[in-house]
């Protein structure tokens, strides 16, 4: 089982959209070592003949009446947003430059 | 100290039916007691005095005008601020959710308005529900009202502490490896994981989907259940909600029983690593069940040897997909970074601002275990052990009606002690976790002091999926016997909470 390093941190933390100091990436990779090396047996315990288990208790899939239920207003649903403009989440710039 | 803030719910409800109790005096009695203490423990991140006080009026008005009302009518009652509430804020202990108002209520939060119960505030918590300690909240720890100096668990540290240090008679916890069940043990109070689905997780803020669950915090065997009922039962806005009713729980607790019981002692969850007066204790009720005519079995579970490691990969993995909703578009902080950002550098930024270092810390964890390549080694391969859990619980429950452990390997460390330890953070949770990877219900009750250093210990019960009403007529009588041997509930025997530090 492959470990984790330095590297392997920036590259995830960039894919999870956290900014980290170089120090951070350190104490991280670091911790991240020990955590993955104390659960990788994991990967070695259960046979190719072993179902996984997704949910614990099963379940089909439960469906409703498609009516229109409770709903948030306009209003409600953008009173959380950090900024909004003609009712609608305001984002920042999707791409660089043009 | 008011004797209404001493009161079991049970008892509090039984004065308020009666009205010798209003419940604008009983409400105000433990936003008193807040107020004298919560500076010592910051069990609360917001007190909703008003808004409380309010529903009490609304409970003596209705009461004096003949109307029924729900039992528990007037009962006040804190909850984890994992947990959405309109007219609250709800911040999860992060500072990415800080100064954020809920536009709906969570489903147990529209149960209790029905009951009546005034909401007395919000608490603590580790961020996200992310640790076993509330050391991990963003908004500062809790401390355990048996030693300021230490934890009171977590990630429910703020609802367990609330109830010992008798700022609430009740609270709402949520468990997704033993948040619930484990500060019940270090602050000596009770607390339940419901079966997985038999309370509607609609409005939790979800850490890991799969194994999160809303249930009970209290002082009592009984008042968990009476709690328990209040928040159970179907709800079509949780898809896996069970549709099961949700069982006589509080009929269960009145009427525990264990004669010809058969107790299994879980072979795993117990010895080394486990300190000796958390052992002692175990052993000691153990006897008692015996005593009781219970019969007591052991057990074998080989497989939770792995347990622990395959929820280090299975709920970070949820969490990462999770808290990627936390990207500073629809709710919560966004922080600009200077010139003309992207999105992309705008959630970068925020989220390294939002979060704390454990969030952080499993956010990485569960992209890795998700990533391509790893994908099937980890996370698949921990998906599979969560099968040998479960069989391992199916093998255990032919040979005994209910499971019995420590809950936590250890009474309360001291504030600090495991900070920089994740690892040592995580094992706190070894004796819990297999619950949640299987599902079944579980409950946590004090059973005594540890002999080296006088802090509570608390005792666990487990049963199959869909049998909760067993714990609750299990851990009656286990508390009824243990409170004869002490003459008088355990919490009798907290020292007095200093003042503010």
């Amino acid at each position: 089982m492959a470990e984790i390093n330095r590297e392997d941190v920036a590259h995830l933390a960039r894919l999870a959209h956290i900014d980290m100091s170089s120090e951070e990436l350190d104490r991280m990779a670091g911790e991240l070592a020990v955590i993955v090396d104390s659960i990788k047996s994991v990967s070695e315990v259960a046979g190719d003949d072993v179902p996984a288990t997704s949910h614990p208790i099963p379940l089909s899939n439960v469906y409703r009446d498609d009516v229109v239920g409770e709903t948030l207003s306009n209003e409600e649903a953008l009173a959380g947003a950090p900024d909004n403009a003609d009712g609608r989440f305001r984002v920042p710039a999707i791409l660089d430059g043009e | 100290m008011s004797e209404i803030i001493r009161l079991s719910a049970a008892a509090l409800a039984q004065k308020l039916q009666s009205r010798e109790v209003s419940a604008v005096d009983a409400t105000q009695a433990h936003l008193d007691r807040i107020a004298a203490v919560d500076g010592s423990i910051n069990a609360f991140l917001h007190v909703n005095t008003e808004e409380a006080l309010l529903v009490a009026a609304e409970v003596d008005k209705a009461r004096a005008d003949g109307d029924t009302l729900h039992p528990l009518a007037g009962v006040p009652i804190a909850v984890k601020d994992l947990i959405v509430t309109k007219g609250q804020p709800t911040t999860a202990g992060s500072k990415i959710l800080e100064g954020w108002h809920s536009p709906y209520d969570a489903t147990v939060i529209r149960r209790l308005r029905e009951a009546r119960m005034p909401i007395l505030g919000k608490t603590n918590l580790d961020e996200f529900a992310m640790g076993s300690s509330t050391e991990h909240s963003a908004y500062g720890p809790t401390r355990n009202p048996w030693d300021l100096d230490r934890i009171p668990g977590g990630s429910g540290g703020g609802s367990a502490a609330a109830v010992a240090a008798f700022e609430a008679p009740l609270a709402l916890g949520t468990d997704t490896g033993g948040s619930i069940r484990q500060p019940g043990a270090v602050t000596g109070t009770v607390g339940v994981k419901p079966t997985y689905g038999g309370v509607s997780r609609y409005g939790a803020i979800a850490m890991a989907s799969s194994l999160d669950q809303i249930g009970p915090v209290s002082r009592t065997v009984l008042d968990s259940a009476l709690l328990h009922e209040v928040i159970g039962g179907h709800d079509p806005h949780d898809s896996t909600s069970l549709t099961d009713p949700v069982g006589a729980l509080v009929e269960a607790a009145r009427r525990g029983e264990v004669k010809g019981l058969r107790v299994g002692v879980i072979k795993e969850l117990s010895g080394e690593g486990y300190q000796t007066g958390v052992l002692n204790r175990f052993a000691e009720s153990l006897e008692l069940l015996r005593g009781a005519g219970a019969e007591i079995v052991e057990v074998s579970c080989p497989n939770f040897k792995y347990a622990l490691g395959a929820y280090y990969l299975i709920m970070p993995s949820e969490a990462s997909s999770n808290l990627a909703k936390y990207d500073g578009v629809r709710f919560g902080l966004r922080v600009v970074p200077e010139g003309a950002p992207t999105i992309e550098r705008v959630m970068g930024a925020t989220r390294a601002a939002g979060f704390g270092d454990e969030v952080k810390r499993r956010i990485i964890l569960g992209t890795y275990a998700l990533s391509a390549g790893y994908y099937d080694a980890y996370y698949g391969s921990a998906q599979k052990v969560r099968t040998l859990i479960q069989r391992d619980f199916n093998a255990a429950f032919t040979q005994a009606d209910v499971l019995i452990s420590p809950t936590a390997p250890t009474t309360a460390f001291r504030l600090g002690e495991k900070l920089d330890d994740p690892l040592a953070m995580y094992l706190n949770d070894v004796a819990t976790i297999p619950a949640n990877m299987a599902g079944i219900p579980g409950l946590s009750l004090p059973n005594g002091l540890a002999d080296e250093d006088n802090l509570p210990v608390g005792i666990q019960l487990l049963a199959p999926a869909r049998q909760d009403a067993r714990l609750y007529r299990v851990g009656a009588v286990l508390e009824s016997l243990l409170e004869d041997k002490w003459g008088g509930p355990l919490l009798a025997q907290a020292p007095e909470i200093a003042g503010v530090k």
